[in-house]
């Protein structure tokens, strides 16, 4: 009975897929899983919204939306109503095929990550041999994205925005393999479905979660770090900051268009705290060992859910970083601290069981945190204000 | 060689010649990313799945990004006036017919030796790991110095030009 609520939504596709003749079983069950997919996550967009405007709001201490649905729940419907009836405006000197094309490929190439995410037991679309490899292909490709946006609207701002989000998708980008490629070298495989299975042990009740190895909590903030990062959300959101850049790079972008920039931003979001659930919080593992009759997909949502919630909570209360301080935080502190990462966990890795390897590595992290923490800030001297004038 | 293999290398070719033969400087910085894209498309095809996907990340994130904002900071993004073609591509083309010939007896040299289509090596990354660390771990090593010198070489010649316009 607990197994086949676990199994129940692969027991529906099979049990759909069934009444086909054999050779054209796997095609409709790869649509069937691809559908439920693009459906899902968009409604989980829309629920996010009002999630996300509520929760900031009560941050701020003001109400949220409050007018459409009790407590402003069908608000989504509402923006969706609108950003389908809005003008599309298209300034005529910008170029009007990558114009059109900036948001398809952003939205197009966000789905993609999800066809190796495991999203329960033997819940995933395609089981890739090398999927973590594929899921950082397509997030490199959301980088042309931002770019083509920009360049194609023939804005200062736009450009402006698009260079800033693309230097610092590039530059966080490198963390956030660095910190990926620690749990490929602990779990010793490239497939997400493998990572999973290594974890998939308790101890005394306590699950293996890479998280609650040292080298992993220090994976985790460097990842969470580097994810906010490259989906542009705050403390991170330079980019299209609205008191900074007007819009930045979806300035000129209206109606329909900006709709899918919005979906796949927090589409994007969704994928990358899925991905962080899956390495480093054991993706649909339950948290304890006596938790288990619970579903497998109920567990991996809800990480998801906790994710994006901590992610909300940081928008709404840490100031944004100017750019200059954002690269310097990407170069300077979170690359050495993955590179670091790496070297602990080799050390993990040779010197064998036992609690000494726990205190070494713990002990090498903290020190690192802190020297590499007050370095930064000693030299920041704080003098009178100069000015450059542009020549 | 099927339907899939024919529509794969008409993206690649159709990118390529879109490169060369548009005039807007990022229209074909961009038709060159579908070409990376086929190129990618072709080695999953062959089931090289690291090959695939390495050049996804490394051609389409990084060497196409590259491109991009060296034609941005560049002022390449106008029009030409003269159009695009130089003067003497007879000579370019007749280099690059012999290049073309050269490389195609090459392989077709090779091809009664290649294996056949039905019996694809399996090489997982944990292989092409293996073999890196083993028996390829010089070359890995150099390339490694190669990059660390390319990185002081930007970081020297950005801090040049600061240190010139500070003065």
């Amino acid at each position: 009975m607990i197994e086949r609520l676990d199994q129940i939504f692969v027991l529906l596709k099979h049990w759909l897929v069934g009444y086909l003749p054999a050779s054209w079983q796997i095609p409709v069950g790869v649509v069937i899983s691809v559908a439920c997919i693009v459906g899902l996550y968009p409604a989980l967009f829309a629920i996010t919204t009002v999630l996300e405007r509520k929760g900031v709001g009560r941050i701020q201490n003001r109400l949220g939306p409050n007018r459409v649905g009790p407590y402003g729940i069908l608000q989504p419907m509402a923006d969706g109503i609108k950003s389908l009836t809005k003008e599309d405006i298209v300034p005529t000197s910008a170029d009007a095929v990558v114009h059109f094309l900036a948001p398809i490929i952003l939205v197009v190439t966000v789905f993609m990550g999800f066809a190796v995410l495991p999203m329960g037991r033997n819940m995933v679309l395609v089981d890739m041999d090398a999927g973590l490899l594929f899921y950082f292909a397509m997030g490199a490709s959301t980088e042309l994205s931002v770019f083509m946006a920009g360049w194609s609207s023939r804005n200062k701002y736009s450009l402006l925005g698009a260079m800033r989000g693309v230097a610092q998708m590039i530059s966080y980008e490198v963390a956030l393999l660095l910190s990926s490629v620690v749990i490929v070298m602990m779990a010793g495989s490239l497939s997400l479905v493998k990572i999973v299975e290594a974890q998939n042990h308790y101890t005394w009740g306590l699950p293996h979660w890479y998280i609650f190895t040292p080298w992993g909590f220090a994976g985790f903030l460097m990842y969470a770090i580097a994810g906010t990062a490259e989906t542009n959300r705050s403390p991170f959101d330079l980019p299209e900051g609205e008191s900074e850049l007007v819009a930045g790079y979806h300035t000129e972008y209206s109606g329909f268009k900006f709709a899918l920039f919005f979906l796949g931003e927090y589409v994007a979001m969704f994928s990358i705290s899925g991905l962080g659930s899956t390495l480093f919080l054991g993706g649909w593992m339950a948290p304890l060992a006596v938790l288990q009759f619970v579903p497998s997909w109920i567990w991996f949502f809800g990480k998801l859910f906790v994710s994006v919630d901590v992610v909300i909570w940081m928008r709404g209360t840490l100031p944004r970083l100017r750019q200059d301080q954002l690269m310097n935080f990407a170069w300077k502190f979170v690359l050495p601290m993955c590179l670091l990462n790496l070297f602990v966990a080799g050390l993990w890795r040779f010197m064998g069981d036992g609690w000494l390897r726990w205190a070494v590595c713990s002990v090498i992290l903290i020190l690192a945190y802190v020297s590499i923490g007050r370095e930064g800030m000693r030299r920041k001297h704080f003098g009178p204000r100069s000015y450059r004038y542009a020549e | 060689m099927g339907f899939v293999f024919y529509l794969i290398s008409a993206f690649a070719v159709g990118g390529a010649l879109a490169a060369v033969l548009l005039k807007n400087l990022v229209h074909a910085a961009l038709a060159l990313t579908i070409a990376f894209f086929g190129l990618a498309l072709l080695f999953l095809r062959l089931d090289a799945q690291f090959a695939g996907f390495a050049q996804i990340l490394v051609y389409v994130g990084a060497v196409a990004i590259l491109v991009v904002f060296a034609i941005l900071l560049t002022r390449g993004s106008e029009i030409p006036k003269e159009g695009v073609f130089s003067k003497g591509w007879i000579a370019g083309l007749a280099i690059s017919a012999a290049v073309f010939a050269v490389l195609a007896w090459a392989v077709l040299q090779a091809a009664p030796w290649l294996p056949n289509e039905a019996a694809t090596p399996a090489l997982t990354v944990n292989d092409i790991g293996n073999a890196l660390m083993s028996r390829y771990v010089l070359p890995l090593e150099i390339i490694a110095v190669l990059l660390t010198a390319a990185l002081l070489g930007a970081v020297i010649v950005a801090m040049h030009e600061k240190e010139k316009t500070n003065q």
